[in-house]
C-alpha cells in the first residue's frame, strides 16, 4: 500500500491542534471566562499544542517512511 | 447553558473530510478482491494492532463501559483485564498461525478447510446476519444519543427542519459516510480510519480524565467522595469476589473467570471475524501474530480512559433540583434534574416523571456518563473534539461490521453457494455491492430497533446462543487432530440448544419471564442478567465441547496429511530467526501478561 497512514494522521492532528491552539490563544484574551468549567486551564491552547507536536512527529515519520528504503521490518 | 460554536462544527467537518479523503486516496489501490477484502495482506503490525482494538471500540463500548464504571466501579475493568487480555495473547501466540497460515480469507473459510461445508455454512450465515444487525443496533444507539443530547438542535432550526428529524438525519449521514469510505477503499480504508479514530479517542478523552481527576482530588479524593455516597468497593476489582452477594457485579469468581474470562472473552477475541480480519490483513505471519499483542498494550490502559470518567461522574457533587431545560433548547439530556447521583441524572418517563424501579428508587441513566462529562468539563473547541471522538467511535464500530459482512457474504455465501466459478473482478464488484446493501440492511435494522425493541432483543439473544459454543469448536479444531466435521457440526448444534434451554430455565432476579429467560419454567434465579449470561455461556461451551468429542470418536477421522497447516500437532512451527528478541511475539506476550497481572494486583 502506497499511502502511509502516519501522513494523514499527522495532517489531521496538525490542523485540529493548530485550530484549537489558535482559538485558545485568542480566547485567552477575549473570553477567559470560557475556561471556568475546565478549572481555569486553557485546554484549547495547551492540548492544541500537544496535538500539534504529535501531528508533526507522525507527519515527519510518515513522509520519511515513504521515501526511505524499507527498514528492517 | 452552552451551545456548540462554529469551531466545534469546524472540528467535526475537518475530521469527516479526512475520513472520506482517506477513502478517495485509497481508491486507486483497490484492483483485486484481495486488495478490497484483505488489504492485499500488506498492513504493518502496529496499524493492524490499533485497528484490532478500534474495531471493537464502537461507541456502545465507550458509552457502555463508562456506564458500568458508574454503576459497578473499577470492577468493570474485568471486561478488559480478564475479558480481553488473556484471549488476545492466546489468539496471537497460538491461533494466528492457523488463521494466517492456512491462507483462509475469513473465519468461516477456516472452518470449511478444517471441517466441512455445513459447519462453515452455519457459521457464515449466522455471522453475516449478526453483523448487519449489530451495525444497525449501534446506529440506532447513536441516533438516540444525539437526539437526547440536543447538540444539533440549532442546526436543525437553521435548516428549517423539525427537531425530531435529527434521529433520521444522524442515521442517514453516518451511514453515508461509512458507506463512502468502505466502498472506496475497502478493508484498508476501514483499518486506516480505525487507527485515526484510535488516536482521536485518546486525544478527546485524556483531557477529560485529567480534568476530572484534578477536580475531585485525584484517585483518593474520588474514592472518598464515592464512599461518602455509600458506594463502597468502587476502587477495587477483586474485593468480595468469593461470593456473588458481596461485590457490585453480583457474580462470584468462578462465573467471572470461566464465563467472562474464558468462554465469552476467548469466544469473541479468538473467533469473531470482525477482529480477526484485522490480523489476517497483516503483512506477514509475524505481524499477524503480533497484531493482537500490540493491541493488548493500549487495551490494558483503556479502562482509565473509558471507565474512569464513569466513576468521576458519580463522585461529583449532585446538582440541586432545577426545572427541565432540555425543551428550552439547552444542551445536555435531563441536565439539572434531581434525583441523580453526581452528574448522572435519573431516567424520565415520556410524561416527564422520574422513572422508579420496583423498590421505588429512581432509575439512573448511566449511559449519559460520558456525554455529560464532556459537557461538564469541556469548553467550546475542546468540546467539539470530544464529541467528534464519540461520533468517530460510533462510525468505526459500524465500518468494522460492514467490512466483516461484505467479506463473509462474498466469499462464504455468494462464492460458496450462489456463484462459485466467477472471475476475481466479479467478486470485487460483489464486494462493493455487498457494502452497499449491507449498509441498507443496517439502516433497516436501526429502524426495526427503534420501532420494535423486542424483536431486536430477541434477535440478539438468538445470536448469543449461536455464538456461545463456537469457541469449543475452534479449540478442538485447532488443537485436537481427531476432531471430525460431524463432531464439530453436531457439537455446535447441541451447544446452541444447551444455551437455549439454560436460558429458558433461568431468570435474573426481578425480571419477568419471557425474553429475559425463564420461558419454560424458572428452575434457578440469578442475581442479575450478567450472571445469567456468564452461566449460559459456560453451559453452551461445555455441552459443545463434550458432544464434539463424543461424536468425533464415533466418526471417521480425516487423514493427517489433509490437516497440515490447520491443526497444531501437524503444523511445522517456523521460528523467524531474523527477528530481534524484543520483537518476537512470544516476548511481547509475556510482557503483556505480566503487565496485566500487575494491574490486577494494584487494583485488587
Amino acid at each position: 500500500m502506497n499511502l502511509d497512514i502516519r501522513t494523514p494522521i499527522g495532517l489531521l492532528f496538525l490542523s485540529l491542534g493548530g485550530l484549537m491552539a489558535g482559538f485558545g490563544a485568542v480566547t485567552h484574551f477575549t473570553n477567559p471566562d470560557l475556561y471556568a468549567k475546565s478549572l481555569g486551564l486553557n485546554v484549547n491552547l495547551w492540548w492544541g499544542l500537544v496535538m500539534m507536536a504529535f501531528g508533526a512527529a507522525m507527519f515527519y515519520y510518515g513522509r520519511r517512511g515513504v521515501t526511505a528504503p524499507p527498514s528492517d521490518q | 447553558m452552552q451551545s456548540l460554536a462554529w469551531i466545534d462544527y469546524l472540528i467535526m467537518v475537518i475530521y469527516f473530510a479526512f475520513v472520506l479523503g482517506i477513502g478517495f486516496a485509497l481508491k486507486r489501490y483497490m484492483k483485486t478482491s484481495t486488495d478490497f477484502f484483505l488489504s492485499g495482506r500488506s498492513i504493518p503490525a502496529w496499524v493492524a494492532g490499533l485497528a484490532f482494538i478500534s474495531a471493537n471500540l464502537g461507541a456502545q463500548e465507550v458509552i457502555g463501559m463508562a456506564a458500568s464504571g458508574a454503576k459497578y466501579g473499577i470492577a468493570t475493568a474485568h471486561f478488559y483485564w480478564l475479558g480481553a487480555i488473556p484471549a488476545m495473547v492466546f489468539v496471537g501466540l497460538f491461533m494466528m498461525p492457523f488463521y494466517y497460515g492456512s491462507r483462509a480469507r475469513s473465519v468461516p473459510e477456516y472452518l470449511r478447510l478444517r471441517f466441512d461445508e455445513k459447519t462453515r455454512g452455519l457459521n457464515a450465515i449466522t455471522f453475516a446476519a449478526m453483523t448487519v444487525m449489530s451495525s444497525g443496533a449501534s446506529m440506532y444507539a447513536m441516533a438516540k444519543l444525539i437526539e437526547s443530547l440536543h447538540i444539533f438542535d440549532p442546526v436543525m432550526q437553521s435548516l428549517g427542519l423539525p427537531r425530531s428529524w435529527i434521529f433520521h438525519l444522524s442515521i442517514v449521514v453516518s451511514a453515508l459516510i461509512t458507506l463512502g469510505y468502505v466502498y472506496l477503499g475497502g478493508l484498508t480504508s476501514a483499518i486506516y480510519n480505525e487507527v485515526l479514530q484510535f488516536f482521536l479517542i485518546v486525544a478527546g478523552f485524556f483531557p477529560l480524565v485529567y480534568l476530572g481527576l484534578k477536580n475531585v482530588g485525584g484517585w483518593s479524593g474520588m474514592i472518598e467522595s464515592l464512599e461518602a455516597k455509600g458506594l463502597k468497593g468502587f476502587g477495587h476489582a477483586w474485593q468480595g469476589m468469593t461470593n456473588a452477594e458481596n461485590n457490585p457485579l453480583g457474580v462470584e469468581w468462578f462465573a467471572l473467570a470461566m464465563g467472562l474470562g474464558f468462554v465469552l472473552s476467548f469466544g469473541y477475541w479468538c473467533t469473531d471475524f470482525l477482529v480477526v480480519q484485522r490480523a489476517m490483513a497483516a503483512d506477514s505471519m509475524t505481524s499477524a501474530r503480533r497484531t493482537p499483542l500490540i493491541a493488548a498494550l493500549p487495551k490494558m490502559v483503556f479502562p482509565f480512559l473509558v471507565i474512569l470518567p464513569g466513576l468521576i461522574a458519580v463522585s461529583l457533587p449532585t446538582p440541586a433540583a432545577a426545572p427541565a431545560n432540555a425543551e428550552a433548547g439547552g444542551l445536555g439530556a435531563n441536565e439539572g434534574h434531581a434525583p441523580g447521583i453526581g452528574i448522572i441524572p435519573a431516567k424520565l418517563t415520556s410524561s416527564g416523571e422520574v422513572e422508579v424501579d420496583t423498590n421505588g428508587k429512581p432509575v439512573l441513566d448511566y449511559d449519559l456518563a460520558i456525554p455529560n462529562m464532556l459537557l461538564y468539563y469541556f469548553p467550546t473547541g475542546m468540546l467539539g473534539l470530544g464529541l467528534t471522538a464519540l461520533l468517530a467511535s460510533f462510525m468505526s464500530g459500524m465500518a468494522g461490521n460492514i467490512t466483516a459482512f461484505n467479506t463473509v457474504w462474498t466469499f462464504d455465501i455468494y462464492q460458496a453457494y450462489i456463484k462459485p466459478q466467477a472471475s476475481d473482478k466479479h467478486y470485487l464488484w460483489m464486494g462493493h455491492f455487498a457494502t452497499l446493501f449491507g449498509t441498507v440492511i443496517s439502516i433497516a435494522a436501526a429502524y426495526i430497533a427503534a420501532q420494535y425493541n423486542n424483536i431486536m432483543e430477541l434477535l440478539q439473544l438468538v445470536f448469543a446462543f449461536v455464538n456461545a459454543p463456537l469457541l469449543a469448536t475452534f479449540l478442538l479444531g485447532m488443537f485436537w487432530k481427531r476432531a471430525t466435521a460431524h463432531g464439530a457440526f453436531y457439537g455446535l448444534l447441541s451447544g446452541i440448544v444447551a444455551a437455549t434451554i439454560h436460558h429458558g430455565l433461568t431468570l435474573p432476579a426481578g425480571a419477568a419471564s419471557g425474553v429475559k429467560g425463564g420461558w419454560a419454567f424458572v428452575a434457578h434465579t440469578y442475581r442479575n442478567e450478567m450472571a445469567q449470561n456468564f452461566w449460559t455461556a459456560i453451559w453452551a461451551w461445555t455441552v459443545c465441547f463434550v458432544v464434539t468429542i463424543v461424536v468425533s470418536m464415533l466418526t471417521r477421522p480425516r487423514p493427517d496429511d489433509e490437516l497440515k497447516g490447520l491443526v497444531y500437532s501437524l503444523t511445522r512451527h517456523d521460528v523467524d530467526r531474523t527477528l530481534v528478541w524484543y520483537k518476537k511475539p512470544e516476548f511481547l506476550g509475556v510482557v503483556v501478561v505480566l503487565l496485566s497481572v500487575a494491574l490486577n494486583l494494584i487494583f485488587r
